[in-house]
């Protein structure tokens, strides 16, 4: 990061067509902008309608679990021998998401890509209330969630510790580590915004708050040099991390026998899908955002842009990956490999959710190919909302129809998600948004601290 | 505290517009011999943390040990629990089935770095701190939006109320004022 600020940026702003920030903006005017949206700012009408809607969906899991805590999981649809269903679906689809906040925060800072600061914190929260919407399903899913603390390993009476050679432990402590690091990450990087944030509030109860979350941050120069340096430190652990969760995660499957889950490909194939429908969600999130609080001059164009050919580079090896799963079926010549893939594709009964995904998935994004689409944010919107359901339906193929048929016919059963299923998905949908509404309301969305260094002028000149 | 020998005020401050200036600012004061001081930014500068005279970071080195803490201690637990504790047949495998226990010792390995990079910086910085001298300067709030400081404190053995003062106005400052305890 050292030569963040000794690299003129004046190049970037003003030369490139599509500029990370729009020109004509100072350190002193991104700093009174932004704090602005926290401190001075009228709040939008959309955001009390927004908070509405979303505070009543999370009501609606709040009541979903008291009952599944009162009665048992018995309310789900779940069944013999599809015991793993919407829980695991949701589980997947959120933690996915949270992926691409951590690809924008640790990868993309990595890699120097300057666009990447206007969206950053906002991608990090997101990473975070996502993994939190995730980690309620397993947790749920255990039946008993007040005994969840079984699955650490510590000393205790019953004399019994967890496997460790299990998947499933392993996803224990990727969640739990991704969850911590993400979190922290996360705070570190709002500190010197903070620190903003108590310079200028007037409200006392807000300058007590905001001083107290900024631990006395002055700014100094040698607290810059260590904060950069864990700065870096840390994307450059989060990088490893981000791609091994979801790595981990595809072991739930892959290390099983069951035709349709036994893949090598699942790892990479599963990372591939985080970052595209993570992607797929910073955009369903960024254009509503700069349109309602007026932030175009710092989301930019580019913004949108460059997450569109993400998007669509990742649906690409998406595709590839549906694409290996059927060759290897094929080529394994293995019967149940085989059955598996025909039953998945058009002689089972759901053979509408593989056409579905195919359609939402594969054929829809293609239209990011277009610069015209990529420019143009209704567009965008849509296909985000579409990939959004795809991947949906993606862990929906491959839990359900590699679970519904098991290798003895007797066994054999359908799966129908209750209204039960339904109320919870729909909920932490809900909880995600509320969250996130307080996060724009009472935390600066955009990191206040690097928008000043990418502007003109933010490094200092050296004479001779 | 030193009560004695305290100092009566706890520096001068003088503010800069321009990151320019308070670079250049800094490395005169350090030519001159000052080397009790500090400089304020509202965003990492790279030429100022050097030019304060901060050259060796140890923050790397501890994130090292807390990601080695964290390798062995979470691989010392898996083969404890698996081979020592509770010996568990699984499918016939060894009891020290040291592939599957790679998953776990990696995210302990990054729980450990991680958590040894944000408490170790926060640690070396001295944070959390609510009190502080430097917030005593009213335009001070300025660092955190725009402006820029250079601190040199009384303790330094070559400050002088006076000639300080006079050094810091001689660089071109916005404006010099004291700092109180």
């Amino acid at each position: 990061m050292a030569s963040r600020v000794d690299e003129p940026h004046d190049d970037l702003i003003h030369v490139t067509p599509n500029p990370v920030i729009e020109p004509g903006h100072t350190a002193a005017s991104v700093t009174d902008k932004i704090s602005a949206l926290v401190l001075k700012r009228k709040t939008p009408l959309a955001w009390y309608i927004g908070f509405f809607i979303s505070f009543s969906l999370a009501n609606v899991l709040m009541f979903t679990i008291a009952y599944l805590v009162t009665t048992g999981i018995g309310i789900w649809g779940n069944n013999w021998p599809v015991g793993w269903a919407f829980d695991i679906i949701n589980f997947v689809w959120w933690i996915g998401i949270g992926h691409a906040g951590t690809l924008i925060s640790a990868i993309l800072l990595l890699l120097r890509q300057e666009w990447r600061t206007s969206i950053n914190r906002f991608a990090e929260a997101m990473t975070l209330f996502a993994v939190a919407c995730a980690g309620l399903f397993p947790l749920l899913h255990t039946g008993r969630p007040w005994l969840a603390y079984w699955m650490l390993p510590y000393p205790n009476t019953m004399n019994i510790y967890p496997q460790f050679r299990s998947p499933l432990m392993w996803d224990v402590f990727a969640v739990s580590t991704y969850a911590s690091v993400s979190a922290l990450f996360w705070y570190v990087g709002l500190i010197p915004d903070f620190a903003t944030l108590r310079d200028r509030a007037k409200n006392r109860a807000f300058k007590v708050v905001y001083g107290m979350l900024a631990l006395g941050w002055r700014g100094s120069a040698r607290h810059w040099h260590r904060y950069e340096t864990a700065y870096l430190l840390l994307a450059g652990l989060a990088t490893p991390l981000v791609l091994s969760v979801h790595t981990i995660v595809s072991f739930d499957f892959a290390v099983s026998q069951l035709p349709g889950w036994h893949a090598t490909i699942f790892p990479p194939y599963f990372v591939a899908g985080a970052i595209y429908a993570g992607f797929a969600m910073v955009l369903l999130l960024t254009i509503p955002l700069r349109k309602f609080y007026g932030l175009e001059d710092f989301i930019t164009l580019r913004h949108l842009r460059n997450s569109a050919k993400i998007m669509l580079a990742t649906g690409l090896i998406v595709g590839y990956g549906y694409m290996m799963e059927a060759f290897m079926a094929w080529y394994s010549a293995s019967e149940y490999e085989g059955f598996m893939l025909k039953n998945r594709i058009w002689t089972g009964p759901y053979w509408w959710a593989y056409a579905l995904l195919l359609i939402t998935n594969i054929i829809i994004p293609q239209i990011l190919w277009s610069k015209r689409a990529r420019h143009n944010t209704a567009i965008l919107f849509i296909v985000s909302l579409i990939i959004s359901v795809g991947m949906w339906l993606e862990r929906f193929v491959i839990i359900v129809t590699s679970l519904h048929r098991d290798f003895l016919p007797s066994s054999w059963a359908m799966y129908r998600p209750t209204i039960f299923d339904w109320s919870m998905f729909i909920g932490t949908i809900g909880l995600f948004f509320t969250l996130l509404l307080l996060f724009i309301r009472f935390l600066p969305a955009i990191s206040i601290f690097e928008m000043r260094t990418i502007l003109p002028g933010a490094a200092p000149k050296e004479e001779g | 505290m030193r009560k004695p020998t305290r100092p009566a005020i706890y520096g001068v401050m003088a503010e800069f517009d321009n990151p320019t200036d308070v670079v250049a600012a800094t490395r005169r004061a350090h030519e001159e011999g000052y080397r009790n001081m500090d400089a304020y930014s509202p965003y990492p500068i790279e030429a100022l943390s050097e030019a304060v005279g901060h050259h060796k970071e140890r923050l790397p080195l501890i994130v090292l040990i807390g990601g080695i803490v964290g390798l062995i201690g979470g691989y010392a637990l898996q083969y404890y629990v698996s081979v020592i504790n509770y010996p568990l047949n699984v499918g016939g495998k060894p009891l020290h089935s040291w592939p599957a226990f790679i998953p776990i010792t990696f995210e302990t390995t990054v729980l450990g770095a991680a958590m040894a990079a944000i408490f170790g910086m926060l640690a070396l910085n001295g944070l959390p701190e609510p009190y502080h001298p430097v917030f005593n300067v009213p335009n001070f709030a300025l660092a955190s939006r725009d402006r820029f400081f250079l601190v040199i404190e009384a303790r330094d053995p070559k400050f002088d109320r006076e000639a300080t003062t006079g050094f810091l106005r001689s660089l071109g400052a916005q404006e010099v004022a004291d700092v109180e305890h």
